[in-house]
């Protein structure tokens, strides 16, 4: 056929002009937990003037702009104060973050640990100066210097805040009131197909800490660091959790809308999409069930690649003083970083609830982290199931 | 006619339920611009003005229509000069290649629109090393509105022959002055149908514009995207939606009209 | 005819005039300054970034720094041939696009013919506009509408219950629905198109023969219109096997292809793999181009 002719040749005249174009990767940054080296960058020596301009990628809920709720704005005050005006990306997943920071577009991210250390193996962001962020002074000290913030003692962001994912349920739906995840793997809920789960391959890791609790056999330390028989029984138990799932969300909205509707009722959520419904007046409870939870801790990088550097540090400072710390902790839920900032709660039980000061607590939750084939909970007798499995998985389980 | 009362009944039945499928769902999102329950559950939980008042105020849909607007203009001017030139060589020349052209112009309506997407988000990223911007999304746009304008060109070319334009160049006319006298007013309404569909086609898309279009930068489907799903924003949508149904109503009046031989109205 | 022109005298010239003359009396010229632009606009660009993406279907992404890995092997193909989810994912949705353009020719033929036949030149017109103005309204609020529909307290539901029925909720039928409904305009309009260039008297003769309107309609119509609903089906199958977005608004927990692609390169930032899987969707429409092309449908379009 000739129009077969033509395509490839016009296919191999392209190929040609790609092989010189695109860069060629840097294979020896493969992940080694802290054996890999990132590229040498440099951080800001000295804060200049705003350049009138920042793009924020940030998970829901951190970068509020009264879009959602007028009252709920903490980014036009910092625009007025810093002159600096500020574009937020919203984003739903881990893995989401890291491809839209690959675009080079964004000038700051609040990046939990499963994205921290893989955007600072690929020099997509670069070492933070922190004594240009005076607030960072009152960070918890545990918090600080950290394994998914830091690499060899050098800073790479700032603490942002911390805490688990909940389980979630609509309190006039379901009673009663679930206590354990076993409540969104039981196979003959009467739930089926009203139950909701995250949409990312690092919710094996939820599965992985039902099963630590629930099949001691398995030996599961951390579910970050599954060698294959682990690894398998929590892809398992995912497949067999799918018919109970009507919806796997990875936009809080959308799963906020259907726990309002009802067309979800049980699941996993963040505090924020908790508030949102309940704003949405739905009753909405959540809590850490018995088995624990997984969690985050979240810290605000900057871009290699930014252009507005002296705005991306205004920011950082601004969004970890303690008022605006404490207003981001209470909205979307979560632990503040600033120890400042439980004085400026409206609830002020707020950081008690959260456990914020408690190192001990903090320590209970299994924060996302980027698996690697090396066993992140030191076992060195077997290889562990590295990301590009977990994600190859996440896609079996949807089927 | 061969056609018996029965026959023409339940075909004229059949259109007229189809149109009301059609039309169901577009009256479901304009009542739901006036429901109170903003997750639009049904009964409606009561009626409200709110959406539309503050619709009007929302600074967000206009700058995004605003940005609509450019890229569809855009997208659509440079599609009607690539068309109409890919449609005159094809039309009106024989030459080996043709098929595997005409293919080609069709390629980028046909293959799915997240293949295109990546492939113009990779092509303008990490072979060109271009920011994503307005411009990025005006190129992957003209690209794929090329054909709707080719199509419209082409059927006009085919159905008219170059009579006319023979004998103005037999009375002296030249190759410019016969374009602008006789061939480009012969045209004008085919490429009008075109450049319409064209535009319709760069308003509404959603998935290349996402791949190519800068941060910071929403069109209206867009910004709807973005909205669609927050508590307080989604019935200002319903608004939105219903406010454009409404203006779109002119453009296509306009179009069938000023088309008027060409029985769709423009080829899609 | 040409030769004859030329030798017309005229004023002798301006250098517009000259550049004209040299112009007629070299079409090869005017049939490339035609092609230029368009070719290096599609033939270059467009082409070209589709094979850049594809060419990277042979490499690989370092998992953990996300970087592209200039490695060639066919280990993305492996995996996609090997791994029995993305069979049985390429099978829903080539089937959801075959299902989806066959409930669009059922519902879209009847109401074209008789657009196109029973009924005065005027309400043609009108009909056409009613056809083409939901082309307006987002595609994303059409889909957002058919989710609070189809909810379990939406109107569907409230519709359906009395009568004993209920609404399909969230999954692969209320996908095939929404679908269906989002690009019947893209059948509609062609298939009307056809039948309106299919001249009456071809039906009366049919008629005056004896032929019964089934008949007519198998014999005459239908053969007729068939490039025109290949036309139409072009439009209804490309956009199905391709979405992505309107299966997350009610697809519940089911994937297409379009969602592992988005998946692959908006979450998992494996732009590779991503590339590995688009050549299925591209392979299954250049076979459907392909099959098109014999029934001259694609000239119709």
């Amino acid at each position: 056929m000739k129009n077969t002719a033509l395509l490839a040749g016009l296919l191999a005249a392209g190929l040609v002009l790609t092989a010189c174009g695109t860069t060629s990767g840097n294979t020896a940054a493969t992940g080694g937990g802290t054996a890999f080296t990132p590229p040498s960058l440099p951080a800001l020596g000295k804060l200049g003037a705003g350049e009138g301009q920042l793009s924020v990628l940030a998970w829901p809920g951190y970068a509020e702009n009264g879009s959602n709720d007028p009252k709920v704005n903490w980014v036009t005050p910092f625009e007025q104060e810093s002159g600096c005006k500020v574009n937020v990306k919203p984003f739903g997943t881990s893995d989401e973050a890291i491809s839209l920071m690959k675009t080079g577009q964004y000038d700051v991210v609040s990046a939990s640990g499963d994205a921290s250390l893989r955007l600072i193996a690929s020099g997509d962001v670069e070492p933070v100066n922190t004594s240009l962020v005076p607030n960072y002074a009152d960070v918890f000290g545990f918090l600080k210097n950290q394994s998914w913030n830091s690499v060899a003692g050098v800073a790479y962001g700032i603490p942002h805040g911390w805490g688990a994912n909940l389980l979630t349920w609509r309190s006039d739906k379901v009673s009663p009131a679930p206590t354990s995840w076993s409540a969104l793997f039981d196979p003959n809920s009467k739930y089926k197909g009203k139950i909701t789960a995250y949409d990312s391959p690092i919710y094996i890791a939820d599965a992985a800490l039902y099963l630590k609790a629930h099949q001691p056999g398995l030996g599961i330390r951390s579910p970050y660091a599954l060698d294959s028989t682990q690894f398998q029984a929590a892809v398992d138990l995912l497949k067999k959790q799918r018919p109970l799932v009507s919806e796997y969300w990875s936009d809080y909205l959308k799963e906020s809308q259907s726990l309002t509707s009802g067309d979800a009722v049980l699941g996993t959520a963040w505090q924020v999409t908790v508030n949102v419904a309940k704003t949405g007046g739905a009753p909405v409870e959540s809590t850490v069930p018995s088995e624990g939870a997984t969690g985050w801790s979240d810290t605000w990088m900057v871009a290699a690649k930014s252009q507005h550097k002296n705005c991306a540090y205004l920011w950082m400072n601004y969004i970890i003083s303690p008022k605006v710390n404490a207003q981001v902790a209470e909205y979307f839920g979560e632990a503040p970083a600033n120890s400042k900032a439980c004085a400026q709660t409206s609830d002020t039980k707020h950081c008690d609830t959260y456990h914020a000061g408690d190192s001990a607590y903090a320590s209970k939750i299994a924060y996302w982290t980027t698996p690697i084939s090396q066993c992140l909970d030191g076992r060195t007798d077997v290889k562990c199931e590295d990301y590009g499995a977990w994600t190859q998985a996440w896609t079996e389980i949807k089927g | 006619m061969t056609f018996s009362r029965t026959t023409r009944r339940v075909l004229l039945v059949a259109l007229a339920l189809g149109l009301a499928v059609i039309y169901f769902p577009l009256l479901v999102v304009f009542l739901n611009s006036f429901n109170s329950d903003t997750t639009f559950g049904w009964p409606p939980g009561g009626f409200t003005l709110e959406w539309w008042g503050r619709a009007a105020a929302n600074d967000g849909a206009l700058a995004a229509l605003r940005t609509s607007v450019e890229a569809g203009l855009a997208a659509t001017a440079i599609a009607l000069v690539l068309g109409a030139m890919a449609a005159f060589a094809l039309q009106r020349y024989k030459f080996i290649g043709r098929n595997p052209i005409s293919l080609l112009i069709v390629l980028p309506i046909a293959l799915p629109g997240i293949v295109t997407g990546i492939a113009l988000n990779n092509a303008f990223r990490t072979i060109l090393g271009i920011n994503l911007g307005l411009f990025t999304a005006i190129v992957a746009h003209a690209t794929f509105c090329i054909v709707v304008v080719f199509n419209n060109v082409v059927a006009r070319l085919r159905r008219l022959g170059n009579n006319l334009e023979e004998a103005s160049m037999d009375l002296g006319a030249d190759g410019i002055t016969t374009f602008r006298l006789v061939t480009f007013p012969m045209l004008r309404s085919a490429l009008l149908a075109g450049g319409l569909l064209a535009f319709a086609l760069s308003f509404d898309e959603v998935i290349v514009t996402t791949f190519t279009l800068g941060a910071g930068l929403e069109t209206v489907p867009i910004w709807i995207y973005d909205n669609l799903f927050r508590p307080n924003q989604a019935p200002i949508v319903n608004v939105v939606a219903v406010v454009l149904i409404l203006a779109s109503t002119v453009p296509v009046y306009l179009a069938q009209r000023l088309s008027g031989d060409s029985a769709s109205g423009g080829r899609l | 005819m040409t030769a004859a022109i030329t030798n017309t005298p005229r004023p002798a010239g301006s250098p517009r005039r000259r550049l004209s003359a040299y112009l007629r009396r070299t079409p090869r010229l005017r049939l490339g300054i035609l092609l230029s632009a368009p070719l290096a606009w599609l033939g270059v660009a467009y082409l070209g970034a589709l094979a850049a993406l594809f060419v990277t279907a042979f490499w690989s992404t370092d998992v953990f720094t996300g970087r592209v890995v200039v490695s060639w092997s066919l280990d993305n193909f492996a995996t996609l041939a090997r791994d029995a989810v993305y069979r049985t994912i390429t099978v829903r949705t080539v089937g959801v696009a075959v299902i989806v353009t066959l409930v669009d020719a059922v519902i879209a033929f009847p109401m074209a013919f008789a657009m196109a036949k029973f009924t005065s030149r005027r309400t043609q017109r009108l009909l056409v506009i009613a056809v083409m103005t939901p082309l307006w309204a987002s595609y994303l609020v059409k889909a957002y509408a058919w989710r609070s529909m189809l909810s379990g307290n939406g109107v569907l539901h409230w519709l359906l219950v009395p009568v004993g029925l209920d609404g399909p909720g969230y999954g692969l039928p209320a996908t095939v629905i929404t679908l269906s409904y989002l690009w019947l305009p893209y059948m509609i309009l062609p298939i009307y198109a056809g039948l309106d260039r299919l001249p009456d008297s071809l039906l009366d003769a049919s008629g005056d023969l004896g032929a019964r309107s089934v008949r007519t309609f198998l014999s005459v119509v239908l053969p007729l219109a068939l490039p025109a609903v290949i036309a139409g089906s072009i439009f209804t199958f490309s956009l199905s096997l391709g979405d992505y977005i309107a299966v997350k608004i009610v697809g519940g927990t089911s994937q297409l292809l379009g969602n592992v692609v988005y998946d692959n390169i908006g979450a998992a930032n494996n732009l590779p793999f991503a590339a590995t899987v688009a050549t299925v969707p591209v392979v299954i429409m250049l076979l459907y181009l392909a099959a098109a092309r014999r029934t001259g449908a694609v000239d119709t379009l």
